[in-house]
């Protein structure tokens, strides 16, 4: 009995086989792989009408720029969006892995999914492995009872998980950059052009001073029974130079020698045995 | 429970430093950008030093360190001037460059340095180094952050001949000077688009020798001015994410 339990595959969740190995490899100097980090700017803020979200599309691994457009606001719910910053592979599997469990709770339900619901499954998610599924969320939606903006983080303040209501938000390396902007500049009641216009300059401001986050400006506005995802709404830094006369690259590798073997046309195939049938 | 020191003398602030010696110019360019971990600390900063009439040092890693390695430098060219009553050559510059690196052997500068500039006989030589004084004489070099990127793309454009070849062939490039300077904007181009520590405008040196340029344009040797004019500097905008 006891055997047998221990072959069952496992049916979900993180595989911890290598734990022990990867403990002894490390305590020998062994480094572990570096993972893609998203060094991000991500924003959010309540307006008169529901909620803005921004974010920058640099993705990083060390020095190196990974991906120079790639998406950090996820989809949750049709009315729910969160930014992501971190680990790239966390923030989109725990997004994903929340969005398929709402979009299940609204089968369940047949309600719109709220804000909170997203909250509490991502902050129970990742308080439960300790800091070790490394997401900085911003999350906004608009929901059966308004706009909603939240913050879930586990990189900067513990216990990993905690979260915050916030009419404004930002996280990821570019924070204090995006919210220096909204500090000096954010105020109750804004009109949804002032407020589009407000996260941008915030996103632009994380762009520009610092090195983590670059490239172009994704923002999406949530309203009451609308969501409008704005994919590249700026494209601020385009290539500075090229070359009218191009490049060539003409020198190949060099063929030395050449043998070809072809596959056997014939495959004889020996009647042996039992019949499997009959 | 045992103390120890929790901070470095070291920083490094970034940045990269491209050359390429031609038969009668040599660009040295690099970014003006200066930074820490992801910070900015300025856009606008040169890290090519001029050390004598014919040389000129490119240089990232730590800035201070930099600096106080090109005040060293100033002040022995000050010296060789007073002691020879002449401007030294790049070759010199460049030993005198490794021996000063070399003297801080167990405290180096944290420096990474490129040399260009003009040989006695009017042709573009440039010196690549490490951070302790070891150096070599090449066509094209690159050092610093983007460097990784740089420098295979300037092998496939520049291959250069095999430094073990008899008789040994010349460093230079086949390209022309404008060509050259097509290339470097190219590298810097593309450099910063996947290297966060390399952006902001950049400044690039193109040396050239008046005397080898009228030769081989077929003009008089005797109205050549030897001495100056032989250097120019131009700015071309680049990513400011």
């Amino acid at each position: 009995m006891g055997t047998a339990a221990v072959d069952v595959p496992m049916k979900g969740g993180f595989s911890f086989d290598h734990c022990r190995r990867n403990e002894m490899l490390s305590n020998k100097g062994l480094k572990p792989p570096s993972f893609l980090k998203t060094g991000t700017t991500i924003v959010g803020l309540i307006f008169q009408d529901g909620v803005i979200l921004g974010a920058d599309t640099r993705a990083t691994e060390g020095p190196i720029v990974a991906d120079k457009n790639c998406e950090k606001i996820h989809y949750m719910a049709p009315n729910i969006y969160c930014c992501g910053a971190g680990t790239a592979a966390d923030t989109e599997a725990v997004t994903d892995m929340v969005s398929s469990q709402l979009q299940l709770h609204r089968y369940h339900t047949s309600r719109e999914s709220r804000v909170v619901t997203a909250l509490s499954l991502l902050k129970s998610h990742l308080f439960s492995y300790q800091g070790h599924v490394s997401a900085a969320l911003v999350l906004g939606g608009v929901d059966v009872t308004g706009p909603h903006l939240h913050t879930v983080s586990d990189l900067y303040i513990y216990p990993h998980g905690s979260t915050d209501t916030l009419p404004f938000a930002t996280m990821g390396s570019g924070s204090l950059a995006a919210m220096a902007v909204f500090e000096s500049k954010y105020h109750e009641g804004l009109a949804r052009d002032e407020g589009i216009k407000l996260v941008t300059e915030a996103i632009c401001s994380g762009i520009f001073n610092d090195l983590g986050s670059g490239s172009n400006v994704d923002v999406c506005v949530i309203t009451k029974g609308q969501t409008e995802y704005l994919r590249n709404l700026q494209t601020p830094n385009p290539r500075t130079y090229v070359n009218e006369r191009g490049y060539s690259f003409s020198k190949k590798t060099e063929v030395l020698s050449t043998k070809i073997t072809p596959l056997k046309e014939l495959v004889e195939v020996i009647e042996g045995g039992d019949a499997m049938e009959e | 429970m045992k103390q120890q020191a929790n901070w470095s003398p070291y920083d490094n602030n970034g940045g990269t430093c491209v050359a390429i010696a031609g038969a009668d110019y040599c660009v040295v360019a690099s970014d003006t950008r200066m930074s820490t971990g992801y910070s900015i600390l300025t856009r606008d900063y040169s890290k090519i030093c001029q050390l004598a009439e014919k040389s000129v040092m490119a240089s990232s890693g730590f800035q201070a360190d930099v600096r106080a390695l090109q005040k060293v430098l100033a002040a022995r060219h000050a010296i060789y001037q007073h002691q020879h009553n002449k401007q030294m050559s790049c070759p010199a510059m460049a030993q005198l460059l490794s021996n000063t690196l070399y003297y801080k052997r167990f405290f180096p500068y944290y420096a990474f340095n490129v040399l260009g500039g003009l040989d006695s006989e009017g042709k573009g030589c440039v010196f690549t180094y490490d951070a302790v004084g070891s150096y070599e004489r090449v066509g094209y070099s690159s050092q610093g952050s983007g460097s990784t990127l740089i420098m295979p793309f300037l092998d496939n454009q520049l291959k250069s001949p095999s430094p073990l070849l008899l008789p040994a062939q010349d460093a230079v490039t086949p390209l022309s000077e404008s060509e050259a300077i097509d290339l470097v904007k190219t590298c810097f181009a593309s450099a910063t688009e996947r290297d966060i520590y390399t952006a902001a405008k950049y400044p690039y040196f193109t040396l050239f020798s008046e005397h080898v340029r009228h030769v081989l344009q077929g003009d008089k040797l005797e109205i050549v001015v030897l001495n100056v004019s032989g250097i120019r500097r131009e700015y071309m905008e680049l990513r400011k994410d």
